[in-house]
Parts: C-alpha cells; sequence; structure tokens
C-alpha cells in the first residue's frame, strides 16, 4: 500500500509538469487553432533561462549584494523567468505564426517544428553540448508520511504547479483578456469586431502559455537537475497529446490530462518493466481516444472563416 | 456630409472580381437596403466596410476618415457595428457575456482589478451590465441573460447577435440577412425592432435582405447588386419596378 501511494506521489509529480506544458499547447490549439510544435522547446528554453536567473539571484546573494532567503530566491527565480520566457513566445508568434495566419494550417505547424529546431540548435550553439547543472534552489528534506517517503521538492512542485492553474483559470473568467481569449476559441472572426485587438490577444496567449512552460521548466530542473538542449522534445511531445486529449482549448481538460499520463505513466511502470512503460501507457490513451476523439471536453465544431 | 461613403471599390478574389466599381453614400439616421441574387457580392461589401478584406481599389470614409487599411478592431471602435447572416455566436458563452465582450474597450481594469474585485472593478462591471441589461431588456431577452446562447431558440440567438452589436454603440448597423429563416410572425417583430432601434437610438442602418417586403418597408433608397455590379438605385418602388432588377430576380422571359 505504501507502495501505491509513493507511486502517487510521483505521478503527481509528473502530471504537473505534463499538465502545466499542455495548458500552453492548449490554449494557443484552442485560441488560434494552431499547432505551436515548437512548446516543447520553450520549455527547455525556460528551464536554461530559469538556470540562468537561479544562478545570477544566487550568486547575489551569497556574495552579500542583497541577502535574501532561500524561499524568496526560488519565488523570484520562477516569476523573473516566466515573465522574460513569455517574451521568448512572443516572439516565436509574432516571428513564426503571425505571418502565416491565412496560410494552410500545416504550414505554420511545420513553422512550430523549425522554430524548434532553431532553439534547440541555437542553445547547442550558445552553450555548448555539455549538460548544465541546475542551481539548487530547494534544500531537499524528506518527510516520512506512514512509510510513504515525500521529498518538499515534491510538495512544492505540486503545490506551485496546481496554484497556476488556479491563476490561469481565474484570469480566464475573469479578465477582458480572457474573455475574449473564450470569445475567440468559438468564433475567431467576430472577436474583432467588437472592438478586441486580436492582436494583442494572440500575444498574449502565446506569453501565458510560455510562461507556464518556464515555471514547468524551472520545477523541472528543481526535480532533475540536469539540463540538454533536446530536453523539451519528449516531454514536449507528451504534454501535446494531453493538450488533445485534454479538448480543444480546455483548461480543465489540459490539466485532467496530465495528471492522468503522469498517473497512467508511473502505474504501467510499477507493474510492468519500465522498457514497456511508453508502449503500454500510450497504448491506453490510444485506446481513450478511440472513444472520445474530442477528448474529454472538447466538443465537434464546424470549420471557421480564419482571418 | 455623409456618415458613410465608399468611393469606386473595387476587389478582386484572385483573378475574380467580386465587387467592380462600388459606390455608396449614407446619410446619419438613414435606412438603406442591399439586394440581390446569391453570390452578387453582398457580404463580401460588408466584409470590405468592416475591414475583414481590404479592397483592391477605392476609399472607405467613415466620419470623415479614410478606413481601407485599418484593422477590423479599430473600424469598429469608430461606430461600425454588424451583425452576419449565419450567427455567428460563441456558442458556449452566456447572452450576458455577448453583450460585455461587445464592451471590451470600456473595461479598463486591469489584472488585478479582475483578480481582487478592487472598488474600480466593481463600479465598471456595474455600468457595463446596466448597459447591457438596458439592451436586453429592449430586445426583449432579459430574462435570458445567464443563458448558454447554444441552448436558445433561433429568433432569440439573432436577437443576441443584434443586441452585441448595439452594445458597441455603434453610428452604423450593417445588418446581414437579419430576417433569414424567420417565420412571418418572427419576420414582422424584428421589422418592427428594426424602426425601434433606428427611431430611439439615431442610428443608420445599411441591410442586406432577400426578401422584398422587408426592404419596401424599410428603406428609404435601395441598391440592386448583381454580379458585384449595382445595376440599379432608387426608392423601393422604383427598384420594384425596374425591368433590369425584374431580370436579374426572376430571368429574362419573365420580363418579356
Amino acid at each position: 500500500m505504501t507502495f501505491f501511494f509513493q507511486n502517487v506521489v510521483n505521478a503527481l509529480q509528473w502530471g504537473s509538469f505534463y499538465a502545466l506544458i499542455a495548458l500552453g499547447y492548449s490554449m494557443v490549439y484552442g485560441i488560434l487553432m494552431l499547432f505551436n510544435f515548437a512548446h516543447g522547446d520553450i520549455f527547455m528554453v525556460g528551464a536554461y533561462i530559469g538556470c540562468g536567473v537561479a544562478t545570477v539571484i544566487i550568486t547575489l546573494s551569497s556574495s552579500g549584494v542583497i541577502v535574501l532567503p532561500h524561499w524568496l530566491i526560488l519565488v523570484l527565480t520562477i516569476l523573473i523567468s516566466m515573465f522574460l520566457t513569455s517574451f521568448v513566445g512572443m516572439l516565436v508568434e509574432r516571428i513564426g505564426y503571425r505571418p502565416l495566419r491565412d496560410a494552410p494550417r500545416a504550414s505554420a505547424a511545420i513553422t512550430g517544428l523549425m522554430i524548434g529546431i532553431i532553439l534547440e540548435t541555437g542553445n547547442l550553439l550558445l552553450l555548448g553540448a555539455q549538460r548544465i547543472k541546475f542551481p539548487s534552489l530547494v534544500h531537499s528534506t524528506t518527510y516520512n508520511i506512514g512509510g510513504v517517503f515525500v521529498t518538499n521538492k515534491k510538495i512544492m512542485i505540486v503545490v506551485v504547479s496546481i496554484g497556476l492553474m488556479l491563476a490561469l483559470d481565474q484570469f480566464v473568467r475573469r479578465t477582458k483578456y480572457g474573455m475574449a481569449m473564450r470569445a475567440m476559441a468559438f468564433d475567431y472572426v467576430v472577436v474583432p469586431l467588437m472592438g478586441v485587438p486580436i492582436n494583442t490577444i494572440a500575444s498574449m496567449t502565446f506569453a501565458i502559455g510560455s510562461a507556464l512552460a518556464a515555471a514547468a521548466g524551472i520545477l523541472f530542473g528543481i526535480a532533475y537537475p540536469v539540463l540538454d538542449p533536446y530536453m523539451g522534445i519528449i516531454v514536449g511531445w507528451k504534454a501535446f497529446v494531453a493538450a488533445i486529449l485534454g479538448g480543444r482549448g480546455s483548461i480543465l481538460g489540459a490539466t485532467l490530462a496530465g495528471f492522468l499520463m503522469g498517473f497512467i505513466e508511473i502505474f504501467v511502470a510499477m507493474v510492468f518493466p519500465s522498457t514497456l512503460r511508453d508502449l503500454i501507457a500510450y497504448s491506453i490513451i490510444l485506446l481513450i481516444l478511440v472513444f472520445r476523439p474530442h477528448g474529454f471536453f472538447g466538443e465537434p465544431y464546424s470549420a471557421r472563416l480564419r482571418l | 456630409m455623409p456618415l458613410l461613403q465608399v468611393k469606386d471599390m473595387s476587389h478582386d478574389f484572385g483573378g475574380l472580381r467580386a465587387v467592380n466599381n462600388y459606390n455608396l453614400s449614407i446619410e446619419p439616421a438613414q435606412i438603406r437596403g442591399l439586394i440581390g441574387p446569391n453570390g452578387a457580392g453582398k457580404t463580401t461589401i460588408f466584409n470590405l466596410i468592416t475591414g475583414i478584406y481590404k479592397p483592391t481599389e477605392g476609399s472607405i470614409i467613415f466620419n470623415g476618415h479614410n478606413i481601407v487599411g485599418k484593422f477590423p478592431h479599430e473600424i469598429a471602435s469608430m461606430g461600425i457595428g454588424r451583425t452576419f447572416q449565419n450567427l455567428r455566436l460563441w456558442r458556449h458563452m452566456t447572452v450576458l457575456e455577448h453583450v460585455k465582450m461587445a464592451q471590451y474597450s470600456k473595461i479598463t481594469y486591469g489584472i488585478i482589478g479582475a483578480f481582487f474585485g478592487t472598488a474600480k472593478r466593481n463600479r465598471e462591471e456595474a455600468e457595463i451590465e446596466e448597459r447591457a441589461f438596458k439592451l436586453l431588456d429592449m430586445l426583449g431577452i432579459k430574462e435570458l441573460s445567464d443563458q448558454k446562447v447554444v441552448n436558445l431558440p433561433y429568433g432569440a440567438q439573432r436577437k443576441v447577435e443584434i443586441a452585441r452589436a448595439l452594445a458597441t454603440e455603434p453610428k452604423i448597423l450593417l445588418l446581414d440577412e437579419p430576417t433569414a429563416g424567420m417565420n412571418p410572425e418572427e419576420l414582422a417583430q424584428m421589422m418592427d425592432f428594426i424602426r425601434q432601434i433606428h427611431s430611439e437610438l439615431g442610428l443608420a442602418i445599411f441591410l442586406i435582405e432577400h426578401r422584398l417586403r422587408v426592404i419596401m418597408e424599410l428603406c428609404e433608397i435601395v441598391q440592386t447588386l448583381v454580379f458585384g455590379e449595382v445595376i440599379a438605385e432608387g426608392p423601393p418602388d422604383e427598384i420594384k419596378n425596374n425591368p433590369k432588377v425584374i431580370e436579374a430576380y426572376l430571368g429574362k422571359e419573365m420580363v418579356a
């Protein structure tokens, strides 16, 4: 039984990564009808930016320029990195997608792939091929809760992720930007006729998705403190699967699907040899999709006139 | 000075000229009609005026400003409101949200205000809801305000679309076949309603219609568009008896 709960904790951690990244895919797909295949690499860029920001703040703090408590270093690293990475997302939208609004969807999709490769190889060029160690932001403490070992890192990762998801949910419900995003997901064409600058909303969608990916990148770096330029590919693909499984543009759907994928992967690995993990896990997900082709919360939609 | 003036506007889709040398002049508070067979280019003209398409040639002067090349949201903010022939509502949003969305530019409170419910946010929200309910009341759909539009009957959905367009506070309202698919009772209601908004809000209205009856009763001047060109323009009675119009609508033999 403790073995079971041990795995629940691990599944929650992986689910957090998938869900945070899936939200960015899902929002862009829902609002702009675009698969942003560069998103996994934005997660990678976010992790590197987080690494840089953390290093700078830790250096400043330890050299006595401004002495900060550990928790504040963590919070600042996450917030500053989210802020910086949002500009990467906006840049990708501005350069890669906006000029292709009228282009066939497939062209926009390969743009994402190309930008992804540019980000990976650009990073390689900039920082070289060696892996980089993510600085230690959280001093690991392990709690023994009835035989289940839980580290403070895992708790922090899950809590921060859920907090960000709730904040996003409130943003979409309460602000005029969120209202415009929801409207654009249903019918894009009429939104500007209500006086809404849709380019601003498109930028904002990318900014938010990228900021969440950056948060995921830092949390990932805290859990697995080795970064490499290709770290975003597999995780990104899996998060993409979660986004589609959740249903087009559904925040709740992407979140639940992200956690579900974490659970399926971890529990498959609990029962079967870990080499079979993805084979079995993704066969299960394929089966789910066969019965729910629109995902959990997606609904059938008709083709809409694009701008 | 006319409120909306279109001069020598043409538009090509690839090699096809969809609109050719189109001219229009609408005075403030005038009701104008545009008729023509399917595919004549009527909706294209609406898309050109509202900035969804950019005309290949010509100018569009609204309230003294050339609006060609402006973004659709800028044109909308200047005071051109519009409805669509096939309803374009946000299926799972409520009626009230539709009318709120149309007041987007009036919402000035930011993310902090939205999250923490500041006094400014509450005051603005109250004003926006008050305006929204006033409009919904005028259209007789106030009691549906918290319903998702996907659950509403067709006639009510049309009204939501008009309420949404009116909430942008337009100086001119472009209505694309507002009575399409309506039964005679709904049709009569809609015509009364168009008269009402015209007299109460002092709006100019530019109307695309298929039903001659609607045009005859509402419009001061009507244009007939065939294959992207205006073949006749004048008061409804004149248009009705114009041989070119009869030919376009009914075919040549009927004229002879």
